[in-house]
């Protein structure tokens, strides 16, 4: 088996979880990545304080849908305050895969537009150096 | 070298041998190199002509009146006399600058900038490199001039009917436009399309960043006013491209950078300025670089162009014929190995590109995955980025099967 492209991330790339559309949201961004050029949207419903629901919108490498639709289960129902301050680390903790330096903003994406809709900071997430 | 198809066997160019980087091992196993239109790898015979220059020739240029600075001068501008003879040029007329981009800039600011009026245009093409399309926008802003393109055919073709509607248009000052295509690996007709620029009063900009790697040119024979093209994806160094310009042009235009070396006299308040080529060649040059580019073009003088030509089309005959047999493949650019340089764009169904070049890379099948600095094309070819494998005169056709044996790789893994 690969590595990177273990049977979990191809699952969730090949069938991702919370894409689609949701016409009526609270908070919404879009976001390219500059490398590749592949781009991921956002939209969020916000209930007492938590993320309600959540849908992406895009298209991506393997290691970035996947990573969307693995983060997608964790922010539904997160309290926005903590979805708000997620770092570099706990995507790729999430990912649990080996991202090399130059797929690291393929892993972030989803992170970096969450961020973007939530706070306004549409800044890439700290990277730990791990 | 062994070649399955019969369009591949007439040529037997194997130099894998001048390219020390080619003799490393990585993980266990060999690199299999298909990135040249990024940049080339480089013969030792280039890289001894920068050590050598280094080593021992190592003074400034022009203003030396020692024996060490003579050197230093008689290699530099040796390297351009060559560079202008093997490309047929003029060699007051033939400008040394940074890369491609900085050659393309420097008529995007002396000649546009000076020349361009509100209503004229600028007219490139949907397959330009980002380098040949972004100077462009920022110059028609500058002088209220119009940036119109050229459609890309599907079969990745540019039209001439369209270039003669727009010419007919009257208000073209400019066609600019690249020789060969980076991503389609298009080989456009530009010894037509200056002719015909020409008729209809425009001037025309050649981008030959990936021409002058992989064909035999007769730069005057194609008669450009402008022709640029970039050292390291020509077996040179980085950090050292070439302008071959109209000389009448060059003498009316201002100076781009300016600063020490492009100057005759120095005043308070005015200078005048240094003769060709020097008038474009601001700053302290650079020396090894070009000394390392004459070293490449000596090499590929040697190997002889129409011999590169022929090994890099049957290389590209061969890997079109592969690819159109592999499942799950499709390639994008001219059909015919005839029309197009040594590069094949590519997508592999259900597999992006990014994991496709990740997947590859597991065999050191070095390919790029992007794209390719040319948005626009990406975006008339309904993709975001390509996988893209292009060859130079050091690929054999052990290449290509390794290439296709890791596009099968890759399948299996996405398929599991």
């Amino acid at each position: 088996m690969d590595d990177l492209y273990r049977d979990f991330i191809l699952e969730h790339y090949k069938r991702p979880r919370n894409f689609g559309e949701l016409p009526e949201h609270d908070h919404d961004a879009h976001e390219v990545n500059p490398l590749c050029g592949d781009e991921l949207g956002v939209q969020i419903v916000i209930a007492d304080g938590r993320i309600a629901d959540l849908r992406f919108q895009g298209h991506g490498c393997a290691i970035s849908q996947a990573a969307a639709s693995m983060a997608s289960e964790e922010l539904i129902g997160m309290e926005v305050d903590e979805a708000a301050t997620l770092d570099a680390g706990w995507m790729l903790d999430l990912l649990g895969i080996p991202v090399s330096a130059t797929r690291r903003k393929c892993a972030l994406l989803s992170l970096k537009v969450v961020r973007h809709a939530l706070t306004g900071d549409g800044s890439w997430p700290s990277d730990p150096g791990t | 070298m062994t070649l399955v198809s019969s369009t591949a066997s007439e040529t037997g160019l194997d130099v894998r041998a001048d390219f020390p980087i080619l003799a490393r091992v990585l993980d266990g196993g060999r690199l299999v190199y298909l990135d040249s239109s990024s940049t080339s790898q480089k013969p030792a015979v280039v890289l001894a002509a920068l050590d050598d220059y280094y080593r021992n020739h190592n003074a400034n240029i022009h203003r030396g009146v020692y024996k060490l600075a003579q050197e230093a001068d008689a290699l530099f501008e040796g390297a351009r006399e060559r560079i202008a003879a093997f490309l047929h040029w003029p060699v007051a007329s033939t400008i040394f600058t940074a890369n491609v981009t900085a050659a393309i800039n420097l008529v995007a600011y002396s000649w546009a900038r000076t020349n361009l009026r509100p209503g004229d245009a600028v007219l490139i093409s949907e397959m330009e490199h980002h380098s040949n399309i972004v100077p462009w926008q920022l110059a028609a802003a500058a002088t209220g001039a119009q940036l119109r393109y050229l459609q890309v055919a599907p079969d990745g073709t540019l039209s001439l009917e369209q270039l003669d509607a727009e010419l007919a248009r009257g208000d073209v000052a400019l066609v600019a436009l690249t020789h060969v295509s980076n991503v389609l690996g298009t080989i456009n007709p530009v010894a037509e399309i200056v002719r015909r620029a020409h008729d209809a009063g425009a001037l025309a900009l050649i981008d030959g960043a990936q021409a002058v790697p992989q064909l035999e040119l007769d730069l005057t024979a194609i008669d450009a006013d402008f022709y640029a093209w970039t050292g390291h994806k020509a077996l040179g160094p980085t950090g050292v491209g070439v302008l071959h310009a109209r000389a009448e042009l060059l003498e009316q235009m201002p100076p781009f950078l300016s600063g020490g070396d492009m100057i005759a006299t120095v005043e308070a308040q005015q200078s005048t300025w240094n003769e060709l080529p020097w008038k474009f060649e601001a700053g302290t040059s650079m020396i090894a670089q070009a000394i390392g580019l004459g070293a490449a073009i000596d090499y590929l003088d040697t190997l002889g162009m129409a011999n590169v030509r022929a090994h890099e089309r049957a290389l590209t005959a061969y890997a079109l014929e592969r690819l159109a047999a592999t499942d799950g493949v499709s390639v994008f650019g001219p059909p015919g190995a005839d029309d197009r340089g040594g590069v094949v764009s590519f997508a592999l169904d259900g597999i992006h590109p990014h994991d496709v070049a990740e997947l590859l890379s597991r065999t050191n099948v070095c390919i790029r995955a992007s794209h390719h600095c040319a948005q626009p094309l990406m975006r008339r070819l309904g993709v975001v980025a390509t996988a893209r494998a292009s060859f130079g005169p050091y690929n054999v056709a052990d290449d290509v099967d390794a290439l296709i044996d890791a596009i099968e790789r890759a399948q299996e893994v996405f398929a599991g």
